[in-house]
């Protein structure tokens, strides 16, 4: 008990971690789910369907399977960096996520603020130091497994990593002049206001170009299609982790489920005002949005439930209507609520329709080249984004330049 | 013992270790990863030292690119394990003691320092964290043409590299 009192922040931390880490795991589950519908509907296919109604268990049942499958490690490894390399790519993944505010510091519990684990002062910074050595996990598990496909995805992942980095650094250097700070929560305070009274004063529309460049080497650096180079199956079998099975495999995929959903929040934060509502404080209604949004939800499964065949998915469409009408009157009826909701009920809603975006340009576009990729990379997107950054930099500080003569 | 302590102590060690493993691991790759863990804990002290600018940049540049390119031409070369040789005579009985000395006479000199001065007291170790605007009031100041000389120094390296690397036609 000594302990708790003389570290308050050390145990309020640990609990928002423990907390955090739940949320990002399911979170990530059902983004699994949520990539396999949308595409399924792309591609005129129902996706996931059985296990649960809609599907809606297949990640719980994969997560068992994956659990309870053989863990090879091959004899000619190097199992200490064959091991090492899986927990590297999904520690570092989720470690970012706690650097991610996902609502206002004002909203505080033991006087510590609620919706962020750790409000570095160089968050930005930080959060790209850490993504920085994500390259790691893809790399030393191509070399570890001591096979030539592994190693091929492997070479291939640093090199696009690497390239692709230098354009999503420089590209968000053009947010961070008009902000003036690395903070994330400064970041976002600085997009607030509305011009003509009802546009978002977001760097969005300033940095649109910086914005485009963001988003195109953030696809490269999660290695998505159309950059899934260091997995593409039909040259490389399955990449860098063609060797891994079972929780290990597992590990990779949720490490870059958590980077696009770190990407994701990146953008939100730096180009889309992060928790601050898109409409002005003035347009009482947007608190309700949330709840009203959880109504419709649960009647949309009421009137599931009504029409679905099956005993047992009538049963789970029920529960999930409760859950959903439950939470959507707890989010309108009990005071307060309706506030300490909207900053993470925004952030959530463009990390998602982020996300959607991800899954949308895997559906529809086909991969690039090999060459195509690097010279798209060094000619194209880097000298693009430099010269954002110069004009960005000339904009601001050519008020400064005429005034002095 | 306070918290910033047992870091400083537990990071320090990590440093000794990679540093050693560095020097010692047969496999460049196990080398590659010594070198990483020993500029993480380099960065973690930073930290202590109220300089978080320096080690999110320790991180970012060291273990992020500069490493990741090692790890990278290690890779592409395929670098097969380091053969042994026998250790020479001279590190043998001259290199042994002398560092023994060397550690011995730090040692020392930190034991007797004087009592009040800035290595007794701990004095001239920030307290507060050295904010990112004030580094940068530093740097763009005081330090501008020193600053700008190494990017010039930089750019030199860069295009000698290109020079160097360059086909003969």
């Amino acid at each position: 008990m000594e302990f708790i009192s003389q570290h308050p922040v050390l145990v309020v931390s640990l609990v928002k971690i423990a907390a955090l880490l739940f949320i990002v795991m399911t979170a990530l589950a059902y983004i699994t789910w949520l990539e396999r519908k949308v595409i399924a509907h792309i591609q005129s296919r129902w996706g996931p369907y059985y296990v649960g109604a809609h599907g809606l268990l297949q990640p719980l049942a994969d997560g068992l399977k994956f659990m309870f499958k053989e863990d090879v490690t091959p004899p000619v490894s190097d199992r200490i960096v064959y091991t090492l390399a899986p927990i590297l790519a999904l520690s570092l993944a989720l470690t970012a996520i706690a650097l991610i505010p996902f609502g206002p510091p004002s909203v505080q519990v033991l006087g510590q603020p609620v919706f962020i684990v750790s409000n570095v002062d160089i968050g930005l910074l930080f959060l790209f130091a850490i993504t920085s050595i994500g390259v790691y996990g893809v790399a030393l598990a191509g070399w570890s497994s001591n096979s030539k496909y592994p190693l091929m995805g492997g070479l291939r992942s640093s090199a696009q990593m690497i390239s692709y980095e230098v354009s999503l650094t420089i590209s968000v250097v053009g947010v961070l002049l008009l902000a003036g700070t690395l903070n994330f929560n400064g970041i976002i305070e600085s997009q607030r206001g509305y011009w003509l009274h009802f546009i978002p004063r977001w760097h969005l529309i300033p940095q649109i170009v910086g914005f485009l460049c963001y988003l195109t080497a953030a696809v490269a650096e999660t290695n998505r299609i159309p950059f899934d180079l260091p997995e593409a199956e039909t040259e490389l079998v399955a990449g860098f982790h063609t060797e891994y099975s079972s929780f290990k495999f597992a590990m990779f995929f949720m490490a870059e489920y958590a980077n696009m959903v770190t990407v994701s929040c990146l953008a939100a934060i730096l180009f889309l005002g992060g928790w601050l509502s898109p409409f002005p404080d003035s347009w009482k209604w947007q608190l309700y949005l949330p709840g009203a949004g959880l109504l419709a939800l649960g009647a949309y499964c009421a009137w599931d439930t009504a029409v679905n065949m099956k005993r047992i998915a009538r049963l789970q469409l029920g529960v999930v209507t409760v859950l959903a009408v439950g939470g959507g009157l707890l989010c309108i009826l009990i005071p307060g609520a309706p506030e300490v909701i909207q900053g993470p009920f925004w952030f959530t809603s463009k990390i998602l329709a982020i996300l959607f975006f991800y899954i949308w340009m895997r559906g529809t576009l086909p991969r690039f080249r090999y060459d195509q990729l690097m010279s798209f990379g060094w000619k194209l997107l880097l000298p693009v984004s430099l010269a954002n950054l110069v004009i960005t930099a000339l904009v601001i500080v050519w008020p400064l330049l005429v005034r002095h003569g | 013992m306070s918290l910033p302590f047992l870091i400083f102590f537990a990071c320090a060690l990590l440093a000794v270790v990679g540093a050693v493993r560095l020097i010692l691991a047969r496999e460049p790759i196990h080398s590659a990863l010594a070198l990483i863990l020993l500029m993480m804990s380099l960065a973690v002290l930073y930290l202590l030292l109220g300089a978080p600018f320096i080690a999110a940049v320790q991180i970012l540049v060291y273990a992020g690119a500069i490493m990741v390119l090692f790890v990278f031409v290690i890779m592409v070369l395929n670098a097969g394990v380091e053969e042994r040789t026998d250790f020479s005579k001279i590190a043998k009985y001259a290199g042994l003691p002398l560092a023994f000395f060397l550690l011995l006479w730090i040692a020392h000199w930190l034991a007797h320092a004087p009592a009040g001065s800035a290595i007794a007291t701990g004095a001239g170790a920030p307290t507060v964290a050295f904010s990112t605007v004030e580094l940068s009031e530093q740097l763009f100041r005081p330090y501008l043409f020193p600053f700008e000389a190494t990017s010039i120094l930089i750019l030199i390296a860069i295009l000698g590299a290109l020079v160097l690397a360059r086909k003969e036609e």
